[in-house]
């Protein structure tokens, strides 16, 4: 199956054309540097984002902005969104503190990146 | 002039900052790790940080850090590192009026109107955004259009939804961030309208604000009509022929209850033209020279105010250089020397520095800063001296979406003519 992907690593945006069967990338093409190669077999076989959020704190006006702390696989983001919509916070919340553990069964955290006094 | 009772409530600082976001956070703490004491940063939210405070995605502070932080991380280094060094920052603290002489006053509830006298003066007071009435759009004046970085406030400082069915109308990075946003926090987002053939977003955030969420990218298209009465109840929208006029028969709708715009950024100068310092209406910035001072002595100007950046990270870059200058100049180490006057030649927008000293002592190297004025692929940058070229360089990609960049060594400033620089893109 071939797939079209613009890679991500510098303002050129090279189309490439990345074939891939039974879930192994098999060619690349369209990449005009070896960063394009790297990009392409991780976004076609496995892609990962970081998923930020703002969260409510209880008593407060201010949420609080959080971060899973490395990127999860990209199909999990809107679970992990639904599951932080679940999550009820107090304050105080200081940033860094993990606020939704292993969200998703990714084995990731989500984590505060600011403080809610 | 003053009465005798005024003077005597002017509060003389060596370094005065307007304004405490990534920019006045850096020159404060690089005017005081020059060993200024005396100084002060007035900013008029009530916390520090500025934009990034509502920033909360990542990807801020590759080039600085070497890791990937969001913004109320990246701010909050400089906060720290702000309180470490006890420089005192007055927050809720409005300045109303700066002039030549730097006498400046300012507001805040707290400590009511105050005058201070400045030895140095920092402007950094970032940027705005465009606002509906600078693009002469069609339609109705419903409610439920928002700049970009407004919902981005409701939605991440206050936690509020703008809308549920929503238009982004411009491509720029902050439009783009927010399609995303409103998309994770459950909204729709039906299309981003784009008025250029290319975007003037980063790659990146096309993909992953845009691609991941199947949220078209409408080219060459514009909004051609806005509908409702009290709330915006959809938007038609046009592709554009080559001098951006609407074509007949391309037009489609969307039913929507809001259109965001992510169309430019201005710098906010307001206190800055109060100063009567020059100003260049490329950058919309002040005109300033290798050391980020104005033409008015003194009077030094970084980050957004200056003019838009696309990463905090050369924002920082650029206020740790004016807090360092401002910090030699109320020490007395000021600069000798010939100045030039650096031009955009051919395909360049908004050089920045435009005035170079060519020191009599030894000189330093001078990053040169541009914006490419259109999309060019394998073309050459070079530099003049009159007519003769003193640097060239080979760039795989220029486009007005990401600044360019050339470094000017201190033997080729030592050598320069005295005559006009020019800086240009050639195919």
């Amino acid at each position: 199956m071939e797939q079209q992907i613009t890679c991500i690593n510098c303002p050129v945006g090279c189309r490439l054309q990345v074939v891939v069967e039974d879930g192994e990338v098999k060619s690349v093409t369209g990449n005009s540097c070896n960063r394009g190669l790297t990009y392409a077999k991780q976004e076609c076989t496995a892609p990962m984002r970081m998923v930020t959020a703002s969260v409510p704190v209880m008593d407060r006006q201010t949420p609080v902005s959080a971060k899973t702390r490395t990127p999860i696989p990209k199909k999990d983001i809107f679970h992990c969104m639904a599951e932080l919509g679940k999550v009820q916070l107090h304050a105080p919340v200081e940033a860094g503190q993990v606020i939704c553990a292993n969200v998703c069964g990714t084995g990731v955290d989500v984590i505060a990146t600011k403080s809610v006094q | 002039m003053l009465s005798q009772e005024l003077r005597g409530q002017v509060q003389y600082v060596d370094v005065l900052i307007v304004g405490a976001g990534p920019a006045g956070m850096a020159a404060a703490i690089a005017a005081k790790e020059a060993g200024v004491e005396n100084l002060l940063v007035l900013e008029r939210e009530q916390n520090m940080g500025g934009i990034l405070r509502q920033c909360i995605h990542n990807g801020f502070g590759l080039h600085r850090f070497k890791e990937e932080l969001t913004g109320p991380e990246y701010a909050q280094r400089d906060i720290d590192r702000v309180r470490d060094l006890g420089i005192e920052v007055r927050c809720g603290t409005t300045v109303l009026s700066i002039d030549e002489n730097r006498f400046v006053t300012a507001i805040s509830k707290e400590k009511g109107v105050q005058l201070f006298e400045a030895g140095a003066l920092i402007l950094a007071m970032g940027c705005r955004e465009r606002p509906r009435g600078a693009l002469a759009t069609p339609g109705a004046r419903c409610s439920g259009i928002y700049s970009a970085g407004t919902a981005q406030k409701f939605v991440n400082l206050e936690g509020y939804m703008p809308g549920k069915r929503v238009v982004i109308l411009g491509s720029g990075d902050i439009g783009l961030i927010m399609a995303r946003r409103m998309t994770l926090q459950g909204a729709k987002v039906l299309a981003c309208v784009e008025l250029m053939p290319y975007s003037s977003g980063l790659n990146r955030n096309i993909v992953q604000c845009l691609h991941d969420y199947d949220i078209p990218l409408l080219l060459s298209h514009t909004v051609i009509d806005i509908e409702g009465k009290e709330r915006l109840s959809g938007v038609t929208v046009a592709q554009v022929d080559e001098r951006r006029n609407p074509i007949p028969g391309t037009e489609q709708h969307f039913d929507c209850d809001t259109l965001l715009l992510s169309v430019g950024l201005i710098p906010e100068n307001e206190l800055t033209l109060q100063a009567n310092v020059e100003m260049s209406p490329l950058t919309q910035g002040a005109v300033v020279d290798d050391s980020l001072q104005t033409d008015k002595e003194g009077i030094f100007a970084c980050g957004n105010v200056l003019h838009v950046h696309d990463l905090v990270d050369f924002v920082s870059a650029e206020s740790f250089k004016a807090g360092k200058a401002a910090a030699a100049y109320v020490q007395g180490k000021s600069r000798k020397g010939a100045y030039v006057r650096l031009k955009d030649g051919e395909g360049v927008r908004g050089v920045v520095p435009q005035r170079l000293l060519v020191p009599e002592g030894e000189a330093e190297s001078v990053q040169v800063m541009f914006r490419p004025a259109g999309v060019y692929e394998n073309a050459t940058v070079s530099i003049l001296d009159g007519d003769k070229e003193i640097l060239r360089q080979k760039k795989r990609i220029l486009t007005p979406g990401e600044m360019a960049e050339l470094m000017l060594k201190p033997e080729q400033i030592k050598a320069l003519s005295g005559g006009d620089v020019t800086v240009q893109i050639v195919r």
